[in-house]
């Protein structure tokens, strides 16, 4: 098991390396110069290739690659072409942000997700099944920016309970914990759990139906088992395929959250990123768009390596 | 659900009618298209996107509007306003006509990139499930890098370095469908190559073109046809997702996403109005959601 474990951490080497390629490249797949953002396109050349040279540009694309990659390793993802200002400073400021408001999604929808999927994996074939399933089907059938605007529609302009955008009073730009802080991220955290709900409801169930078919629940029941416990042993065996789940839609909602982020006007990643591509400021693009997916990866890493200690049967090629 | 079949050919069996007994030799797709037949939820939203493309294609001849059409003086009226039964948006356009035209964009953004994906990338999952070896590695680890963006990152990332618009969108899309679907072409491939028909096809010498044609594609074709239409779902979503950020498809073309995103500002005054576009991206990605549900039961496909 050991040994699976060294060789899948080893396999993240290739795909980070993947990964740099093609946030690199996302900067030449652009068209025009990288640089019309900060000049005009009547500036003087000179000055033009100064600017070059000062960012680099001027160079080969392989060296450039590998500047920036060993400059990236070292945590310096470059300047702002827009404000100058270090590309990590921004994002240390947005991923804590976006970091807090998936992971409250997650668990919402895990919560959600478990209790729907529970219950129609239990009751199979029942009207609670069809409802449960419907409403599992609806949550990742949802537009979650229209789900967000409904709900500041309801919530904050009808009923007036809740604040419609923003991370806390008074334009706060970072999280702590108290009742304004909680009544902000309330709506952001619903309207981003439903995807995750509605596919934990569809594992759940799925995983919760396929343990409740096997032999060994059969043998409970014989031994006089009752229900309550035989729930115990099926949670047992459920939990590490809907765990894995729950890790993946983590590392999902990381980069799925800037419509959201978008629609409530949330500080985190989502919004540096959406600025960073009208204001077509590539290295902001590139270094969120390459730490995001990072944190996937090492989400992903983390997962089946979890997964690996629960249940060695699960192991991913 | 075989169980179901099982017992519909045993009653069959006890009968001795005419029409019963037909019904013990039915082929598969005889079998598959019963099924559907039985399954209302499916009918029904199969039902509704129909309903939802023959809108979309005929929309010159349904919307009662010209969608273009904007008036200073007609802004944002109310549902059932007399000319204009759903409203008009924040330029005075009638609601309907746009919700009409928008199905057109929405539905060819959310359907062409899964397309796109399925040629690519089930030909792509073909050829590495069937060659093997070093070119399935060459292939599938290029697919492990792409999945190592979360999906909707990568689409905003793709299409916001290729600049905004709707091939764009439609390119960065595809990009984002293609390593999916490439994995379930190429685990399916992988199965049936090693079954044992296959390699008497092999050892009669077929070549590996009709191996592919006759043996492999049946196989495949089913799960990633059934895969494609639930990314349907998730792509419409995608689509206009891209549009309400500003990067899809721009203004003043009628759209559900950039509708949705430019009626923000009326939330205040008219929320009901505001939210109607979103409706229309709900119950389409829905539909494909249960149609899909529906066709995989009934196909007795498991992915």
């Amino acid at each position: 098991m050991l040994a699976y474990v060294l060789r899948r951490i080893l396999y993240v080497i290739p795909i980070s390396l993947g990964v740099t390629i093609i946030a690199f490249a996302l900067v030449h797949i652009a068209p025009g110069d990288p640089l019309n953002a900060v000049v005009g396109a009547d500036a003087p050349a000179e000055v033009v290739e100064k600017l070059k040279r000062d960012y680099g540009f001027d160079q080969p694309l392989a060296i450039q690659y590998l500047r920036w990659l060993g400059r990236a390793l070292t945590g310096d993802l470059g300047l702002s072409v827009v404000n100058n200002q270090p590309v990590t400073d921004t994002l240390l400021r947005a991923v804590p942000n976006t970091l807090l408001l998936a992971a409250a999604a997650t668990l919402l929808g895990f919560t959600i997700g478990a209790l729907l999927g529970g219950l129609a994996g239990y009751y199979q074939g029942t009207a609670i099944d069809k409802i449960a399933t419907g409403a599992g089907v609806a949550g990742v059938s949802i537009p979650h920016y229209w789900l967000g605007i409904v709900l500041v529609i309801v919530f904050a302009v009808e009923l007036r309970w809740l604040p419609a955008t923003g991370i806390g009073p008074g334009g706060s730009d970072a999280w702590k914990l108290d009742l304004e802080h909680l009544s902000h991220i309330l709506l952001p955290a619903v309207t981003l759990s439903v995807i995750p709900a509605g596919i934990i409801t569809r594992t759940v169930r799925a995983a919760v139906a396929e343990v409740l078919s096997q032999e060994f629940v059969q043998a409970l029941h014989a031994k006089g088992l009752l229900n309550r416990r035989i729930m115990l042993h099926v949670i047992k065996n459920a939990a590490p395929t809907v765990l894995a789940v729950m890790g993946l839609q983590l590392g999902y909602l990381l980069g799925g959250s800037i419509l959201v982020e978008t629609v409530f006007n949330w500080p985190g990643t989502g919004y540096v990123l959406n600025d960073a591509i009208f204001r077509r400021d590539i290295p902001t693009l590139q270094g969120t768009i390459l730490v995001l997916a990072m944190f996937f990866v090492v989400l992903n890493l983390l997962v089946d390596v979890v997964q690996t200690f629960i249940d060695p049967r699960m192991r991913r090629g | 659900m075989k169980s179901e079949v099982i017992t519909a050919n045993a009653v069959a069996a006890t009968k001795v009618d005419v029409a019963q007994v037909a019904m013990q030799s039915r082929g598969y797709w005889a079998t598959v298209g019963q099924r559907i037949m039985r399954d209302r939820v499916t009918l029904f939203f199969g039902g509704v996107i129909l309903a939802v493309v023959a809108t979309a294609v005929f929309a010159p001849l349904i919307a009662p509007n010209d969608p273009y059409a904007a008036s200073m003086i007609m802004r944002l009226k109310p549902i059932g306003t007399e000319g204009h039964p759903l409203g008009t948006d924040e330029t005075g356009r009638d609601m309907l006509s746009r919700l009409i035209y928008g199905g057109r964009l929405s539905l060819f953004m959310g359907i062409m990139p899964v397309l796109y994906a399925l040629a690519i990338g089930g030909t792509l999952g073909l050829i590495a499930g069937f060659v093997g070896g070093r070119v399935n590695m060459a292939i599938m680890r290029t697919m492990d890098v792409l999945y190592a963006f979360p999906s909707v990152l990568l689409a905003i990332a793709l299409s916001g370095a290729l600049g905004a618009g709707i091939e764009n969108a439609v390119i960065s899309l595809t990009v984002v469908f293609i390593p999916p679907l490439a994995r379930v072409a190429e685990s399916v491939t992988t199965q049936v190559r090693g079954l044992d028909y296959v390699d008497a096809a092999r050892a009669s010498g077929a070549g590996p073109l009709t191996v592919i044609r006759v043996h492999v594609l049946a196989n495949v074709l089913g799960p990633i046809f059934i895969y494609a239409t639930s990314l349907i779902s998730v792509s419409i979503i995608l689509a206009s997702g891209l549009s309400f950020l500003g990067l899809g498809v721009q203004p003043p073309e009628p759209e559900w996403g950039l509708m949705l995103n430019t009626l923000r500002q009326a939330i205040y005054v008219d929320p009901v109005l505001a939210a109607l576009p979103g409706v229309a991206i709900f119950v389409t990605s829905l539909s494909f959601n249960l149609v899909s549900d529906g066709l995989r039961t009934a196909m007795d496909i498991r992915i």
